[in-house]
């Protein structure tokens, strides 16, 4: 099986402290380090499995500039069979649907049968699994947290509802599937196999290979354009019990219940 | 030869002479002895290098402390007492084994130098060691089936109970001894009946009692005994000489050699592979051990080695709190699998991988390497190097939990396992207010220094550690130090990432700091945490050398720089905890206790497990992040040896032990029964300052966020 994981560099949440710049239309980006999206790390590992299960070879794909090969290379030490950056300055600025309408292109150029997103970025907004599907007409199937692969055409996949309970599906090949963090234990890559594919060469793509319309992405095209940001202000404190032991206990559960945390 | 009993060479036994009879035996055993250790060395042979053979002098003084001298044993004194007699007794009984073996085939055979007075000497000497070992015997055994200690318990998950063997094996030596004690008495009693001079005169020994008893037993009677016991004899010492091999009792031949390769240094760690420069690591294909040819030949030595005592699980936290780790079983089932996988008959198949067959994930992350085995250990067997070694193979196979992946990737990038930023690294000392108290130069190409403050990322970072970290910095201060701190250049030792198994990451950090340290042009290094200690002691190459605080503020009381104030509260009870990477691994065991000793009016206490035996907090650095499967948190158990010592403050001197210790206190609901401060924070705290100038830093100092310890 083929599968192409799309995968995007984002700023690492457990590892900055993210702040509104001064003119506060974005964040402030001068010491922030960067690392893969967590649910794209998810989707990388569950088609490494597959791939080990089933066989077949895993690509992963992702639209940036230079500094994002660090992220291929670290999906291709965990054991990714080939990473592609996608990069031209007519990309710079695309919205979501920029996005999905660039892998589109790339993704016609081959031939996977299996196409995997994180559920979503850190920093972007969920939807380009979703567009990227019916512009290739592809089902789609979202939070997806189980895939058992059932024959060479079809894959049965949980996806996580409501309060954490499991729907099953079937869907058929070619797909793609947006994928739940938790889906599986992602291995660990260290700086030893990150050196060991570091001189491996990663192939880039540009409007021109891809033959993607220029007109069709980047800023100009965007139609959804972020115009601010700003930090929610803070709310009231914590609700203190007032009262003794066995009644705060008592009001404890009621309030836990009443948030749907007791059965 | 006496004449009446014929020599047991000379007896005709189903038309078998007994020399050629004893001849066969002799060959017989020799053979199989021979067939079955040459087939014990293949995998060692197979094993990775590990460069043991310098140090000749060094090698000979632990086998005379530890082998000869059975250092360790009186650690447990009953079994260790035994052991002493048991292996005094061996020792002995060697020559005297060796003479009876002969004697089978030449009949009048007598080693030289053992005629006369001499022989008379060692022979009686000879027959009080066997009786003494026999007594040993039947004491262990007694031991093992009535009393039967809890260290040698199997746990179920680790397969049947080791007592049938056990027992077989003390009763085959006691056998040994009665065998060899009938045959001398057989032949004393056949001497006595025959107006001969009697050779045996040992008054109580077993072969005078057996004699003694003996005496009235008709002589062809005796003949016949003196043959039979003779042949037990043999055939029970080859069967023994054969059947060692196979389990506990292997280290009768093997310990000798293990204490002579044993690791002649603490606090180290073996390198990926011996003999491949760090510059060349990359080309290595696989990292630590995965199959078992991958451990050394050391370590499948240490495997042979291991006499089943238990002690070292009895003293590992991890195994205490129930953590699924014994490093009994660590070697047992490693011993168990290598004897599986080469077999006596036909030729090893192809090595599986250990973690999942043989040892589980767990089971490996769970060791704190707090060493407390390794002390305890009689045969000098290493566990942290195998630990760390079994870990570099789960990392290089990307198999680390996820509990772990986060802390090491933020090492990775932000050189801290928290993920703070590198600019906040510092924030702990230019906080203005303390500014005041004490200034702590950053090092850079203006500010230099003559020592380094090594602050480590938890200090540096923790809320509650930060108060060790300013109190460092005062006693710094107060004996009139030029120090200085890297600030923001300054990473994670990499101790724990090391210990982990990361060994990249670990070299990243260490060259990174190295660098830095050397820019700085300090010549020495202080720091207030043990692990940091161990790492720029031991882990990195070519940095100034390094003291921890304690020894500083203990050279300052020596020298009369520091002084301290009475202790406010005289009805305190102190204890000294030990950090395993201070005491275990580096042996300051005393300066701390100096300190506590110089502060006036302070009451100490010792813990029943201390220095060498210190019972480990519950582990530092990674060991933090990782949840393990446990029944109770080690350091509660050990806030629980404080209350029992009576003391109602422990001192410790490692930012982790004060994590754990702190953690444990509330857990163990001992909250306002017990405290816990760092030996920096009591020093800074009762530190007399008498100058004006550090007067006026002392009000400032009472403002409640820099008041240490409390």
């Amino acid at each position: 099986m083929e599968i192409l994981v799309c995968a995007r560099r984002v700023p690492d949440t457990s590892e900055n402290e993210i702040a509104l710049n001064s003119a506060g239309n974005d964040i402030e980006r001068d010491e922030l380090v960067y690392s893969i999206n967590e649910p794209d790390n998810y989707a990388v590992e569950e088609a490494l499995q597959i791939a080990a299960r089933a066989g077949g070879n895993v690509t992963v794909v992702t639209v940036g500039g230079e500094d994002d090969e660090e992220i291929l290379r670290r999906e291709m030490a965990m054991g990714a069979n080939h990473g592609v950056l996608i990069t031209d300055g007519a990309f710079a600025g695309s919205d979501g649907r920029g996005i999905a309408t660039i892998l589109k292109a790339f993704v016609q150029k081959g031939n996977y049968d299996l196409i995997l997103t994180g559920v979503q970025a850190e920093d972007g907004a969920a939807q380009v699994g979703g567009m990227l599907a019916a512009m290739l007409d592809y089902p789609f199937a979202s939070l997806v947290n189980a895939i058992e692969v059932l024959d060479g055409k079809k894959l049965k996949i949980s996806r996580e509802i409501e309060g954490g309970n499991k729907e099953m599906n079937e869907i058929d090949l070619p797909c793609v599937l947006s994928i739940q963090t938790g889906i599986n234990e992602p291995r660990y890559v260290g700086m030893r196999g990150i050196r060991a594919v570091a001189s491996v060469p990663i192939p880039t793509y540009g409007a021109v290979e891809l033959g993607v319309a220029a007109g069709t992405v980047g800023e100009a095209a965007a139609k959804v354009k972020r115009v601010d940001y700003f930090v929610p202000t803070l709310g009231r404190g914590a609700e203190m019990l007032e009262g003794d032991r066995e009644e705060n206990i008592e009001k404890l559960l009621q309030l836990v219940a009443a948030k749907g945390g007791l059965k | 030869m006496v004449e009446g009993i014929q020599s047991a060479a000379q007896v005709t036994s189903w038309l078998v002479p007994g020399q050629s009879l004893f001849l066969v035996i002799h060959i017989l055993g020799v053979a199989a002895f021979a067939y079955i250790v040459a087939k014990r060395l293949v995998p060692l042979v197979r094993a990775e290098r590990d460069p043991r053979f310098d140090q000749p002098l060094a090698r000979v003084g632990k086998v005379l402390k530890f082998w000869l001298g059975q250092w360790k044993h009186p650690r447990y004194r009953v079994a260790g007492i035994a052991h002493i007699l048991i292996f005094a007794g061996f020792m002995l009984l060697a020559m005297r084994a060796f003479t009876v073996l002969i004697v089978g085939v030449h009949q009048n055979f007598v080693m030289p130098g053992l005629s006369g007075t001499a022989g008379h000497v060692y022979e009686t000497v000879t027959d009080y060691a066997a009786t003494v070992v026999f007594l040993c015997m039947v004491f262990a055994i007694v031991r093992r089936l009535v009393f039967k200690p809890a260290r040698y318990v199997v746990p179920a998950r680790y397969g049947k109970a080791h007592t049938a063997d056990a027992v077989f094996l003390l009763a085959l030596i006691a056998i040994l001894m009665l065998a060899d004690s009938l045959f001398e008495a057989a032949r004393a009693a056949g001497q006595a009946q025959q107006g001969l001079p009697v050779e045996l005169t040992t008054v109580l020994s077993l072969p005078w009692i057996l004699k003694t008893a003996l005496a009235a037993t008709p002589l062809p009677m005796l003949g016949r005994l003196y043959f039979s016991a003779y042949l037990l004899h043999e055939v029970t010492f080859y069967f023994l000489l054969c059947y060692r091999p196979f389990g506990i009792q292997f280290h009768v031949e093997t310990s000798l050699f293990n204490v002579y390769f044993a690791k002649l240094d603490k606090g180290t760690l073996k390198p990926v592979r011996w003999g491949v420069s760090d510059e060349h690591l990359d080309q290595v294909k696989s990292f630590g051990v995965k199959t078992f040819e991958d451990f050394t030949w050391k370590h499948m030595l240490d495997f042979y080695s291991c006499a089943d005592c238990g002690r070292c699980s009895d003293n590992c936290p991890a195994n205490a709190v129930g953590r699924p780790l014994s490093p009994r079983f660590i070697t047992i089932k490693a011993r168990d699998y290598a004897f599986q996988h080469y077999p006596m008959l036909g030729s090893a198949g192809n090595g599986k991988p250990l973690i999942g067959t043989v040892f589980s994930e767990d089971e490996i992350w769970s060791c704190t390497t707090c060493g407390a085995c390794e002390e305890e250990c009689p045969l000098l067997i290493e566990y942290i190097d195998k630990i760390v070694d079994l870990r570099r193979g789960m990392v290089d196979d990307g198999n680390v939990p996820q509990s772990l992946q986060k802390p090491l990737k933020a090492l990775e990038s932000r050189g801290n396992p928290y993920g703070k930023m590198e600019k906040k690294k510092a924030d702990w000392a230019n906080a203005k207010d303390f500014q005041q108290v004490c200034r702590v130069k950053t090092l850079n190409q203006e500010n230099g220094a003559d020592t380094l403050y090594f602050v480590d990322s938890i200090t540096s970072y923790d809320d509650r550690m930060q108060s060790i970290g300013r109190a460092t910095a005062k006693i710094l201060d107060h004996i009139g130090e030029n120090f200085g701190i890297l600030g923001a250049a300054e990473k994670d030792s990499g101790h724990e990432v090391r210990r982990f198994g990361e060994e990249t990451l670990f070299m990243a950090l260490r060259d990174h700091n190295a660098e830095a340290i050397k820019a700085s042009g300090v010549k020495r290094i202080v720091t207030a945490d043990p692990h940091a200690y161990n790492a720029l002691k031991h882990d990195y190459k070519d940095v100034p050398p390094v003291e921890h605080i304690s020894q500083v503020i203990a050279s300052g009381v020596k020298s009369g720089k520091i002084r301290f104030n009475p202790v406010e509260n005289a009805k305190d009870v102190y204890t000294y905890h030990d950090p395993c990477y201070l005491g275990r691994h580096n042996q300051i065991y005393d300066d701390p206790r100096n300190v506590l000793d110089a502060i006036p009016g302070l009451k100490r206490v010792e813990m029943s497990r201390s220095r060498d035996r210190s019972f480990c907090c519950g582990g530092g650095g990674l060991m933090l992040f990782y949840e393990p499967k446990e029944e109770e948190r080690i350091g509660v158990k050990r806030v629980r040896m404080a209350a029992e010592a009576g003391a109602n403050v422990i001192v410790t001197a490692c930012p982790f032990c004060m994590v754990n210790i702190e953690d444990a206190i509330k857990v163990a609901g001992l909250e306002g029964k017990m405290t816990a401060i760092d030996l920096a924070e009591l020093a800074d705290q009762q530190m007399a300052r008498e100058s004006p100038a550090s007067e006026a830093a002392e009000a400032v100092e009472l403002r409640p966020e820099y008041v240490t310890g409390r």
